[in-house]
């Protein structure tokens, strides 16, 4: 079989799985569901095997295949195919979603397990994929559009997969407005798109683009700004981020599986697709450059003093994706995608870990409430450890090569670009304290209740359902958590796929080691070889001069982290008296989302309230009751004839006629 | 004989129907009247097919008889339900549909 085919079978399993789980929810039982759906992503993944093994048998050169099943609509000019594109950066992330998605249903397999709304549960995260696949594997600007309103109907779905919550609710109305916000930039873009090169089909965009744009001409930077849109709404970069920590109400699989491994990237992954037309509009790459050096600065302050264990990830996530959007921006593709990988698989890991701490917690995610897990919980604790080192960039942990790429690509590009490198740093080492604020004061430490508790009887903590947000009291039949909460500790499966996924983020670094194997650049490389800027190539002594600054400065933020939470207790609260100021913006983050109601929600309403007082009072009532005395009047005008006599009818009926018949006889002679 | 005799006949026949259906006030009267109208229809549509030598018009006669026997089925029907309600059989008093 072709490439092409097996990534059609990638396409179909999770869809498969979806519907059946969707439609035969009664009659499954529950662990048939989990089973169906970890097992379709399982086969999607092995499709995805198929297909990279299909691939590498190409030479090089030729590693790109275009397919279509039927036309989605032809009209004149028009020519929009069901069609997908295979080539090593599809394949890449091909390999990355279902992967990871495959171990994180597994998970959710433990998890979820006493939730009532597993079915339902289990179908969106199989719809997820599915959509995700989509938009990975689409061939067209088009069906790249649809993939991306999937996933924002996905994510919408399974954050306020809770229903019963209002805190859910609104978080995922919040993060399907933001993403619509994306999607209008998206498809203006390829409205753009095809009205100055006459195609959405990416093979004849890529290569017609820069024979008919010049570089920095008006209209490609306005198709790429329009593109940047979209790719800062799904992936939550600044000023468009807000969802993403509020999102964090869905159960914890989602957030590990949508908002931190795969559709957050999604964004990167679009400008890694258009790097032709950003290479052509030098000033939009620049500027998504700069706007992910923001965010991830920003994003790492805030996750300095984040109280909520998700969140904080949350936050560590966006600052993380700062790095990749910085990454495909300044031109080092193949590292921001090597980085996309890793911070999947140690971000993955680092949700599950949460997850697994929450739940023996009972729902509860405040960590000035959380103490002693290390004891309490020996696997969970060494998983995110794993994960915890890998983010840190602790050296030789797979996150410790591909951030470090980044920044090297960053200084051998020189000039202005040396400013990634330094803040880059910066963001390092903010990200190194972050990590291990949150590990220092969860695991060590005197065990809290909960903790306790599971040590003393081997049970999980146990509280009257609440929502940990409003501390409203919940009842656990439809639309809330279930009563049961599930620990890594007592699940075989959450512990298969938390090791897998802990031995990946140690270990998965490997695979790019700068002068010494360097397997994904080689694989990525084809993709990006139309650009310019894939020709600088840092050197390998370069390389790992950054790599030991990144050891150090690493090392030196765990380090700072130790002796703050450790060794000195009550520094961070000294701290936080002596810049008042400072932690005040860091907590309420940045005042973003005060800021977007001043100067967003607010004006809209009430430009929304004053057009409901004139417009809609005056013109569109005035025009419909207008009509309606209108149609009214006429109605009692005529109204007169239906005078309930039959005969009168007749009468009609009959001088009608014979009016009729006279008037064609005195026509016709 | 030649066919205006026919066509003729058949406008009489009409014109008395539908005078009847004008002045009578007996539903079953005006049902008679609308056959009597039906068949002067059906007349005229015998008298021409002859003359021009095809069955059309014939088999649409027959046609037309079908829908005649329909419309009395359900014209019975309803005077039967009206009479069977102790309604006056008077179509001036039953003016219940008017505007």
């Amino acid at each position: 079989m072709s490439a092409t085919a097996w990534a059609w079978l990638v396409l179909l399993f999770p869809l498969l799985g979806s519907i059946a789980i969707g439609l035969g929810f009664r009659a499954l039982p529950a662990k048939a569901a989990g089973a169906i759906g970890t097992a379709t992503i399982a086969a999607a993944f092995l499709c995805g095997v198929a297909m990279l093994v299909n691939l590498l048998g190409d030479s090089p050169d030729a590693r790109h295949h275009a397919s279509s099943l039927w036309d989605y609509a032809s009209a004149a000019g028009l020519d929009i195919k069901l069609g997908i594109y295979v080539d090593p950066l599809s394949t890449f992330m091909v390999l990355v979603v279902t992967g990871v998605s495959a171990l994180i249903h597994l998970y959710s397999f433990g998890y979820m397990q006493s939730d009532e709304g597993y079915h339902r549960f289990f179908s969106y995260l199989n719809f997820f994929v599915f959509s995700m696949l989509l938009l990975v594997l689409a061939g067209n600007f088009v069906l790249l559009t649809v993939g991306w309103a999937f996933v924002g109907f996905a994510s919408y779905a399974l954050i306020s997969f809770w229903y019963r919550r209002t805190t859910a609710t609104k978080a995922g109305m919040k993060a399907f407005v933001i993403n619509v916000i994306g999607d209008i930039g998206l498809v203006l873009a390829a409205f753009l798109i095809f009205r100055e090169l006459g195609s959405f089909d990416y093979g004849t965009v890529f290569e017609t683009a820069p024979k008919v744009f010049s570089v920095n001409e008006w209209t490609v930077t306005a198709i790429c700004l329009l593109l940047l849109v979209g790719a800062f709404a799904k992936s939550a970069q600044l000023p468009l981020h807000t969802w993403l920590p509020d999102a964090m109400e869905g159960p914890t699989p989602v957030s590990s599986l949508i908002h931190a491994a795969t559709m957050v990237t999604a964004g990167v992954y679009l400008i890694a697709r258009t790097h032709t037309l950003f290479v052509l509009a030098p000033t939009a790459a620049d500027i998504a450059a700069f706007t992910g050096l923001a965010t991830l600065l920003v994003a790492g302050t805030i996750a300095l003093v984040m109280t909520d264990l998700k969140r904080a990830i949350a936050y560590s996530t966006m600052s993380q994706i700062g790095y990749m959007v910085v990454g495909v921006s300044i031109g080092a593709y193949s590292a921001g995608m090597f980085h996309l990988m890793t911070h999947a698989f140690f971000k993955a890991l680092l949700f599950m870990a949460a997850g697994s701490i929450i739940a023996a917690m009972a729902n509860e995610q405040n960590i000035d409430k959380m103490s002693g897990f290390g004891r309490a919980m020996r696997f969970t604790s060494i998983a995110m450890l794993c994960g915890g080192l890998a983010l840190a960039a602790f050296p030789f942990t797979s996150g410790f090569f591909s951030k470090d790429e980044i920044l090297a690509y960053a200084t051998a590009r020189g000039g202005m670009y040396l400013i990634f490198t330094v803040l880059g740093y910066v963001g390092a080492l903010l990200t190194a304290i972050y990590t291990f604020r949150l590990i220092f004061r969860v695991l060590p430490g005197k065990p809290c209740p909960e903790a306790q508790e599971l040590i003393d009887s081997g049970h999980v903590h146990h509280a009257h359902p609440f929502n940990p947000a409003t501390g409203e009291e919940e009842d656990t039949e439809v639309g809330f958590p279930g009563a049961e909460h599930h620990v890594a500790e007592q699940s075989a499966p959450m512990r298969i796929a938390m090791a897998v996924l802990a031995f990946l983020a140690l270990f998965g670094g490997l695979v790019q080691v700068p002068g010494v194997d360097e397997t994904i650049t080689k694989f990525l490389d084809p993709v990006f070889a139309d650009s310019p800027l894939s020709e600088i190539v840092p050197s390998v002594g370069a390389s790992w001069a950054g790599l030991a600054i990144g050891a150090a400065i690493s090392l030196a933020g765990i380090g700072i982290a130790y002796w703050v939470y450790v060794l000195r207790p009550g520094t961070s609260a000294a701290l936080i008296r002596r810049l008042r100021p400072v932690h005040t913006l860091f907590a309420n983050k940045w005042y973003f989302d005060e800021a977007i109601d001043l100067l967003v929600v607010r004006p809209a309403l009430a430009v929304g309230r004053f057009a409901n007082r004139t417009f809609e009072r005056l013109v569109v009532d005035g025009l419909v009751s207008g009509t309606e005395d209108f149609v009214g009047a006429g109605g009692r005008v005529v109204r007169l004839v239906q005078n309930g006599f039959v005969r009168s009818y007749a009468l009609l009926l009959i001088v009608g006629f014979a009016g009729l018949a006279l008037y064609f006889l005195l026509s016709s002679s | 004989m030649n066919v205006e005799w026919y066509v003729v006949l058949s406008s009489l026949l009409f014109a008395i129907g539908a005078t009847g259906i004008l002045i009578r006030r007996s539903p079953v009267v005006i049902l008679l009247c609308l056959e009597l109208m039906l068949n002067a229809g059906n007349l005229a549509l015998v008298a021409f097919s002859r003359m021009v030598g095809n069955q059309q018009g014939q088999v649409f006669a027959i046609v037309v008889m079908v829908v005649a026997a329909c419309e009395v089925v359900i014209g019975l029907g309803l005077i039967v339900a009206i009479f069977r309600r102790r309604l006056p059989l008077d179509v001036d008093e039953l003016t219940e549909l008017r505007g």
